[in-house]
């Protein structure tokens, strides 16, 4: 789905947690997540925490999409 | 004659100890085989013996790879064992990727044989078949039956150091290796031979099968992410409560498109995860920790975005086909562009 999005013109970033996967899948730009179950939550935190944990993660995405990349690309 | 000693890799699930309520166990080793490694027994019959087995979740692995693999190499050494299968996985991807990955660092880390099997779509196949020997597979459970015999056979070959045939012969996944061998016939015959097959309509086989790369290139950044439309699109099955368009739990044949207007956040009433290859009780109880609609509400109030999408994308990616998986990616992208979408956070579970 990536791939196909990223040919139609649009650029995508894919948040996910099983990295080798989203390059294997082709995506370029791919930003890690918390855990498979929530990648962007944390059960174990406080709804305060969890929602600034969800918050900077997206401000990341939105980066990466802001971002002229080479070839795949993993944001930190 | 001693049997040779292998070592067998299991997830929770096919290792007896859960479903995806268990996927985060760490790893642990039990005597003898377990499940599959029953059937590997008896398939190894008088030349191998499964000494011991390890099992570990599916997600611990996948969420700690370089951990999990120190720990699942130290077990399997404390065996000291002359051959290491894991698996099969069939198409399941966490599983897949942790049979590869365990088996090409026990080559690499012990010097022993190892095999897996999967199948053809499984992402851990593309990661490992370079490394490893991968007995290919269907893409299910159903293939047990018809997987094991050829795992055995293939890693029985590896360890007594007997020469394999083709990809084809044995059943494993292509590796790229290339062998010198001699045929009765030149090279320009046989180009001749194949090139007259081709013209009159007959099957014929290329000696040199070309890789193929599908990598698509990156498209330029977004230029002011303060005016885009951001769309989400998610394969982790984040559906309307009830599950309105029957998306399957794996193997997906359709996607959902669903409004987002109106909706500032995502709530245990209203929205659900349809995903059936991950524990489903964090999605459930906040399907803003898969589909972040609040966060993405909330930039569009402040004005760090545009706007967010009226609609987004869902569908499960839990064995789901990779041409499913392309189809439903067009099909999306052409409605994402025809309405004004400027960028896509897509998110996987």
């Amino acid at each position: 789905m990536v791939k196909e999005i990223e040919r139609a013109g649009l650029p995508i970033v894919h948040m996910c947690t099983i990295v080798p996967i989203s390059k294997t899948v082709g995506a370029n730009r791919i930003l890690p997540t918390v855990a498979i179950p929530y990648p962007l939550g944390n059960p174990a935190l406080t709804t305060e925490d969890e929602q600034t944990l969800r918050y900077t993660l997206i401000e990341k995405a939105l980066k990466a999409l802001s971002t002229e990349v080479e070839g795949q690309t993993v944001f930190e | 004659m001693t049997k040779l000693k292998v070592v067998h890799y299991l997830n929770q699930f096919f290792g007896q100890i859960g479903g995806e309520d268990h996927a985060n166990i760490t790893p642990l080793k039990k005597t003898g085989p377990i499940g599959p490694g029953l059937a590997l027994k008896s398939a190894l019959a008088d030349q191998a013996e499964v000494v011991g087995t390890i099992i570990c979740g599916d997600s611990y692995f996948a969420e700690n790879m370089d951990t999990a693999l120190k720990e699942i190499i130290t077990f399997i050494k404390e065996y000291n064992p002359d051959l290491f299968i894991s698996g099969p996985a069939f198409n399941a991807g966490r599983y897949g990727t942790a049979c590869g990955a365990v088996a090409a660092a026990v080559e690499k880390e012990l010097g022993i044989p190892a095999v897996t099997g999967m199948y053809i779509e499984n992402p851990g196949a593309d990661l490992y078949k370079k490394f490893i020997y991968i007995i290919s597979t269907a893409n299910s459970a159903i293939g047990m039956k018809a997987a094991i015999p050829k795992m055995a056979k293939l890693a029985l070959k590896l360890a007594n150091k007997e020469p394999l045939s083709t990809p084809e012969a044995e059943g494993y996944i292509t590796r790229g290796i290339r062998k010198n061998f001699f045929t009765s016939e030149t090279g320009a015959k046989r180009a001749v031979n194949m090139l007259v097959n081709k013209i009159t309509g007959q099957p014929f086989t290329s000696e040199l099968i070309m890789p193929t790369f599908d990598r698509v290139p990156p498209n330029p950044p977004v230029k002011d992410i303060r005016k885009a439309t951001i769309a989400l699109v998610t394969s982790g099955g984040i559906v309307p409560t009830g599950n309105p368009s029957h998306i399957e739990s794996s193997s997906a044949s359709k996607f959902g498109k669903y409004s987002l207007v109106g909706i500032v956040n995502l709530t245990p009433t209203t929205f659900q995860t349809a995903h059936g290859g991950y524990d489903p009780t964090y999605a459930n109880q906040d399907a803003d920790r898969v589909l972040p609609v609040d966060v993405l509400r909330e930039m569009e109030r402040l004005g760090a975005i545009g706007k967010l999408h009226d609609y987004y994308y869902a569908t499960v990616g839990n064995g789901t086909s990779v041409a499913n998986a392309a189809l439903f990616g067009k099909v999306i992208a052409g409605e994402l562009r025809n309405d004004g979408v400027d960028a896509v956070i897509l998110t996987s579970t």
